[in-house]
């Protein structure tokens, strides 16, 4: 009989654990970052520093973001492939957080030749998106093109495509110790659903 | 009692008929506007916020018919209105769609999302590009 009620109070336990456990999972976001070894340590690798300039003519480097959490993306003004979905899902991402501050935007542009800054703000301004909320930036290329890959996105000049460009259409997720926290298909808008409840899920945190 | 279930009955069939039909014939224009237009003017055909301008329910697409076939061939730069709403961002030419290509998926945009804009046929979509050839 005690035996019995011991057993029974142990799966107990462990059922409240379990529960414990799977509760903690889902209230917080995995850090997705590289990852490489210091003194015998395990280090996340974060976003190297980056200044670029803004569809407003300022200076939008790593403190523009400073204790934000921010989404990134990357993309050109002339795109006839896969940019203006991820766009138009950006823009959902941007609305659902118009008004939380905690959270910033930032698209640049991998065609700084024809995406000026005159350009980027044109753009901008037809989404009716605020400047200080939503960057939009270009800058010297290769910094764009190498930043491109610590944002786990793909971009190639390829003269062979129409476009000139192949590029892969991830939205990032960067935490305020420009950690990649999560990331999901730009063009997929069932990703991009799931991907606003993890924003949700970061922002929480701070 | 009878006779009021028989007229159901075939206005139900007729119904099931029809939009078997309209699924038919604008089925290539559904496939070659997701391959060619959806990218831009999105599944639903609501275009980009201010960047690129909607098909559904587009005034222009409405009152220009004669217009489509050669903004699909030939391209489209320079300010364009849509609904009292100004769109200057340019579209590239889709020189490879055949005129009943072009005539199909103007069908389907003319059926599709709530859009009721008619039929327009191949003659006329012929006879347009003819007029804005280069
Ligand atoms: C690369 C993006 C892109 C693609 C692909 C594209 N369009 Fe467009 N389309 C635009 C833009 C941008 C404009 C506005 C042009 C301007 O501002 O002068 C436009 C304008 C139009 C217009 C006139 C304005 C309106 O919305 O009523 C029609 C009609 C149209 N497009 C139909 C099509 C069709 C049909 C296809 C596919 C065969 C297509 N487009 C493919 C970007 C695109």
């Amino acid at each position: 009989m005690s035996t019995l009620k011991k057993s029974a109070t142990l799966s107990l336990l462990l059922l409240a654990l379990a529960l414990l456990l799977s509760h903690c999972r889902e209230r917080s976001l995995p850090i997705l970052s590289k990852t490489h070894e210091e003194n015998g340590k395990l280090v996340y690798e974060q976003i190297p520093d980056f200044a670029f300039i803004g569809q407003d003519s300022s200076r939008v480097d790593n403190a523009t973001f400073a204790g934000k959490a921010y989404v990134a993306d990357f993309f050109f003004t002339s795109c006839p492939t896969i940019c203006p979905i991820m766009t138009h899902n950006m823009l959902r991402i941007y609305d659902h957080f118009k008004d939380n501050d905690k959270l910033l935007l930032l698209s640049h542009t991998i065609d700084p030749k024809r995406d000026s800054v005159a350009r980027l703000r044109q753009y901008a301004e037809n989404l009716g998106v605020r400047p200080d909320k939503w960057h939009f930036v270009t800058g010297n290329k290769d910094s764009l093109y190498e930043i491109a890959d610590d944002y786990f996105n793909i971009v190639i000049e390829d003269p062979t495509l129409p476009t000139g460009f192949d590029h892969s259409g991830r939205i990032v997720l960067v935490d305020p110790n420009r950690h990649i926290r999560a990331y999901c298909q730009g063009t997929d808008s069932l990703a991009v659903k799931a991907f606003i409840k993890d924003i949700e899920i970061l922002l929480d945190e701070f | 009692m009878s006779s009021n279930h028989n007229i159901a009955l075939t206005f139900l069939v007729l119904l099931i008929l029809l939009s078997g039909c309209g699924g038919q014939s604008f089925q290539q224009g559904q496939i070659l506007y997701q391959n060619f237009c959806a990218n831009c003017h999105m599944d639903d055909g609501t275009g980009l916020a201010g960047n690129i301008p909607p098909l559904v329910g587009s005034s222009l697409v409405r009152t220009q018919q004669e217009r489509i076939p050669c903004i699909i061939r030939y391209g489209q730069e320079g300010p364009i209105e849509v609904n009292g709403q100004v769109f200057n961002n340019p579209m590239a030419a889709i020189p490879q769609l055949s005129d009943i290509e072009i005539t199909n998926i103007i069908n389907y945009i003319n059926h599709s999302w709530g859009n009721d804009f008619g039929y327009v046929k191949f003659e006329a979509v012929r006879e347009a590009l003819k007029r804005c050839e280069k």
